[in-house]
């Protein structure tokens, strides 16, 4: 049944953004599927706790944009995306050998653009 | 922590939805099927992304129904192996802590993945990291239910689990849980979320002695 189970990664505010339409779409209908309707309700329950939440397509852009010079790999942004790393605690976690592919100046110059590009959630 | 996963399936489209167009019913029927459920090695299917193709569609002997093979894209959990997630405590046993993210609960880190060195409190049901402050003392830093908790993915299970009996009938069915993760928190920055966001201001004590007083 399956031909690729990893064909691509999608961020969540990709998802959020998807499934934020579907709930849209459905409440318009009505008959809902019931198990749609509990997994889209519960994700995007999830995803409302997260920085996705607050973030814009644009934000995203530029920071991919920013990120292109670190030589990370792709795994490693996407996370970065999800979880926006604002401590050189929580990069060290992200990056692996993080010690031996980032600098310290690199390391600051990635926690200022996540500070500078996306806003910090009101917590 | 979500993919695109392609897929491909024979989709029975029964008389009663050929009102609505062939692309409709296909999306109707494969949410149907797949949404909030756990496929082999694929992981938990949220919702359809997109049909990709749409194959011609056969009318079989004694069957009013049209079979349409079609090709797909659907939204799966399926985090990647050391891929870093937040969830939320949602208790704790010998076995260790079992983690939720709200639509996906079955998620354990086990005893050993913990911080060192930690207990099992009994009269709280809440394990304990006695984070050391040197000369023999230490701190107990509760993980507490509801509590987010930051953790590494550190490897994932599949089951085949057994179809369910109808409805109404006694059937002994051992409920396993078809995907489990296991994750990890034993390394810094790993854990509660308060952990860290203290120790960020460089005065651990006062900031956890605050948090126990306020409880």
């Amino acid at each position: 049944m399956t031909i690729n189970a990893h064909a691509a990664f999608l961020c969540n505010y990709e998802v959020m953004q998807i499934l934020q339409q579907l709930k849209d779409n459905t409440q318009k209908k009505h008959k809902r599927e019931a198990s749609l309707a509990t997994v889209t309700y519960e994700t995007v329950h999830y995803l409302q706790d997260t920085e996705c939440k607050s973030q814009t397509e644009e934000m995203i852009q530029k920071f991919l944009e920013g990120m292109k010079k670190f030589k990370l790999t792709k795994m490693e942004k996407l996370m970065m995306v999800n979880t926006p790393p604002r401590t050189e605690l929580e990069i060290q976690l992200i990056v692996q050998e993080s010690e031996e592919r980032l600098s310290e100046e690199d390391v600051h110059a990635i926690i200022d653009l996540v500070n500078e590009i996306f806003p910090t959630p009101a917590t | 922590m979500f993919v695109l996963s392609e897929m491909k399936d024979v989709i029975r489209v029964t008389p009663e939805h050929f009102h609505q167009s062939l692309s409709e019913s296909i999306t109707t029927l494969l949410n149907r099927k797949l949404a909030n459920k756990v496929v082999l090695n694929v992981g938990l299917c949220i919702a359809l992304f997109d049909i990709t193709h749409i194959g011609h569609s056969y009318i079989f002997p004694g069957d009013g129904s049209s079979h349409t093979e079609v090709k797909f894209r659907y939204i799966v959990f399926r985090p990647i192996v050391e891929e870093i997630l937040i969830g939320k405590i949602r208790s704790c046993s010998r076995d260790g802590v079992h983690v939720t993210l709200g639509f996906f609960e079955d998620i354990l880190i086990p005893v050993n993945a913990l911080q060192h060195p930690s207990r099992f409190d009994e009269t709280d049901q809440a394990w304990v990291w006695e984070y050391p402050k040197g000369e023999g003392e230490k701190h107990d830093l509760f993980m507490d239910s509801g509590e987010s908790i930051r953790f590494r993915v550190t490897s994932e299970v599949f089951e085949e689990s057994l179809p369910t009996g109808p409805l109404g009938t006694e059937c002994p069915v051992q409920t396993i849980a078809p995907y489990r993760i296991i994750g990890g928190i034993n390394e810094p920055g790993l854990g509660l979320l308060t952990w860290w966001e203290a120790q960020e201001q460089n005065d651990v004590g006062n900031d956890i002695d605050d948090q126990e007083n306020d409880e």
